[in-house]
């Protein structure tokens, strides 16, 4: 059966329809995972066993273990019910669940209930985005002209990166602009403000919604439905049938396992390594992948017209080879940039602020010491203690103390341009990725198939990236780059797999048989 | 290239069981290392995601063994 040919205006309006709930629905996702800490301490006290579980759980396991339970379950619905009714519902539980941690009381005001309902709905947050992405690239797929397959799905690719950059966006906008006084914008999102980037999703969701209520099904699923060759069962058919299960197999092995470690190594264990390891000023870190985000991100549509041409498997595995290659290189760069040795120290002017606070009412203060070290090349240290002074004269807690360090002009635009290539990666394995999938796989059973594959390896390979490379880390003291033998071992399979097993030009084979 | 797919199933098919093997290993000693229930509740879902990786990884060798992604 042949694809459709929709007119250029159609399928711009059906890009664009699918493209911001894909969007939006990313976002949701990410704004839970940028705002760990907060939440953290608003849900999940340190001191309670059993919230803490719960804690590990929702931001842990909710992420990538629920994923390929979502993409089972809607993507059957999909191949079943259509495309249109099944993002549709996917989107609307995605924004109704972030809405609703918005308005969650937190641990002091309800208790252990607190935890429990974030958990809950952090569940249905991973449930609704694997059921969400696989519509979304089948259904701009099924209306794509064969040739142009790759280009039209790759602005759904694109959407991942994007929803990164509005999370990310959303956050420091509101972390800032709650006050005039940037120390008292931060404690107070920090105390309340957090919760407006989960708020204002539910204005973003209601409009995808009523775009999307506009949108027409599938045309080639409604030839389907109008010719009664439905699947009866989905799952049986995509997975039950060794015909169909050995490309699912193909597709996660060779393919998504490989571009899900790049995915994630790139834009969040980057991240997390630059924040925890480097520590690298919060605010500085954020900017830098934000401004690498925004000058990559053209290059998901670059790649995937260029699959299109070329075909799609070698972009990807050159991404992958890229990646395995130039790791460990690239993140030794972000640790040698910013630091101090090779750097005259600005001894003149060094600083060190002290203050003491009362804390509430009561006659107990804290005690904050400040010392800012500089040096050359606009590299700053910042190192703060912080402990409490007992009126009672208890003895002092143990002291919090903090680093970070912010660089001067010349070292951000280059760890900026560490990170682009880092996104660059991505944009080549993740760009045609789309369009390889549902070239696999036959409509009928196409929403299911595609799903899985994608959600295992995006969403356990990869979102288990930057917890599998912390916890190597913890295990292998001594080495602060051993953490990306997991990404590189797994871009190196799945390269290998991918090179060998996968026909060179996949999309002349399969999109429907 | 026919014959190199099939014999690197076997590769894949030790590799499945060989990566379980080495995380319940590594889980178990860090486990003993540090006995809270949340290093436990981490390392039984990751293992527990993987053991279905782990035989998926096996089944692909399989298929590789026998042919099915021969060029035909």
């Amino acid at each position: 059966m042949p694809s459709t040919d929709s007119s250029s205006k159609d399928i711009r309006k059906i890009i664009v329809a699918s493209s911001v709930g894909t969007l939006i629905e990313w976002y949701d996702f990410y704004i839970f995972g940028s705002l760990a800490t907060v939440i953290a301490s608003q849900f999940f006290p340190r001191s309670n066993p059993t919230a803490g579980i719960l804690a590990t759980l929702a931001t842990f396991a909710a992420g990538f273990v629920v994923r390929p339970f979502g993409a089972l379950v809607f993507g059957r619905l999909g191949d079943l019910i259509g495309r249109k009714y099944t993002f549709l519902l996917t989107l609307i539980i995605m924004g109704g669940s972030t809405f609703c941690i918005g308005l969650v009381p937190g641990y002091e005001k309800i208790g252990f209930a607190a935890p429990l309902i974030v958990l809950l709905l952090r569940l249905l947050q991973g449930l609704a985005l694997g059921g969400e992405y696989g519509g979304a690239a089948t259904y701009v797929a099924e209306h794509s002209p064969d040739k142009r397959r790759g280009f039209f799905t790759s602005w759904i690719q694109a959407t991942a990166t994007l929803g990164l950059f509005i999370s990310l966006g959303v956050i420091l906008i509101t972390r800032r602009g709650l006050d005039a006084d940037p120390a008292r914008s931060i404690e107070k999102f920090n105390d309340w403000g957090w919760r407006i980037p989960f708020l204002i999703s539910i204005v973003l969701v209601a409009i995808s919604v009523y775009i999307r209520l506009k949108m027409q099904e599938s045309p080639l699923f409604q030839q389907l439905k109008a010719d009664g060759k439905l699947s009866v069962n989905p799952l049986k058919e995509s997975f039950g049938r060794k015909a169909n299960l050995r490309i699912v197999l193909l597709a996660l092995f060779g393919a998504t396992m490989g571009q899900g470690v790049v995915f994630y190594t790139g834009q969040f264990y980057a991240q997390s390594f630059l924040e925890n390891v480097v520590k690298i000023d919060f605010d500085q870190s954020k900017t830098m992948l934000l401004l690498a985000i925004l000058f990559a991100t053209p290059f998901f549509v670059v790649f995937g017209s260029w699959s299109d041409r070329i075909g799609r498997k070698w972009i990807m595995l050159i991404g992958m080879l890229l990646a395995v290659l130039t790791y460990p290189f690239l993140f030794r760069q972000l640790l040698t940039i910013p630091a101090t040795e090779g750097r005259t120290e600005l001894t003149d002017r060094k600083e060190i602020l002290s203050s003491v606070a009362f804390i509430g009412k009561s006659k107990d203060m804290i005690r904050t010491s400040t010392t800012h070290t500089y040096y050359d090349g606009g590299l700053l240290l910042t190192a703060t203690q912080k402990d409490t002074v007992y009126a009672s004269g208890k003895t002092s807690a143990k002291p919090v103390i903090g680093n970070s360090r912010t660089v001067g002009t010349g070292d951000y635009w280059k760890m900026t341009g560490v990170l682009f290539l880092m996104v660059f990666y991505v944009t080549m394995v993740y760009g045609p990725i789309a369009a390889f999938l549902v070239e696999l796989f036959p409509t009928r059973i196409r929403y299911t198939s595609m799903s899985l594959p994608y959600h295992i390896g995006n969403g356990v390979f990869g979102g288990m990236t930057p917890f599998i490379a912390t916890l190597l880390t913890t295990i292998y003291t001594g080495n602060k780059l051993v953490g990306l033998w997991y990404p590189i071992g797994v871009a190196a399979i799945s390269l290998v797999i991918g090179a060998i097993y996968i026909p060179s030009k996949p999309q002349e084979t399969a999109f429907d048989n | 290239m026919n014959i190199l797919k099939r014999a690197l199933g076997v590769i894949w098919i030790i590799l499945g069981p060989f990566v379980l093997f080495y995380l319940i290993r590594t889980g178990a000693a860090e486990i003993a290392k540090n006995p809270v229930t949340n290093t436990k509740v981490q390392w039984f879902v990751f293992i527990g995601i993987f053991i279905p990786i782990s035989f998926g990884l096996v089944l692909f060798g399989y298929y590789a063994l026998k042919g099915e992604y021969d060029s035909k």
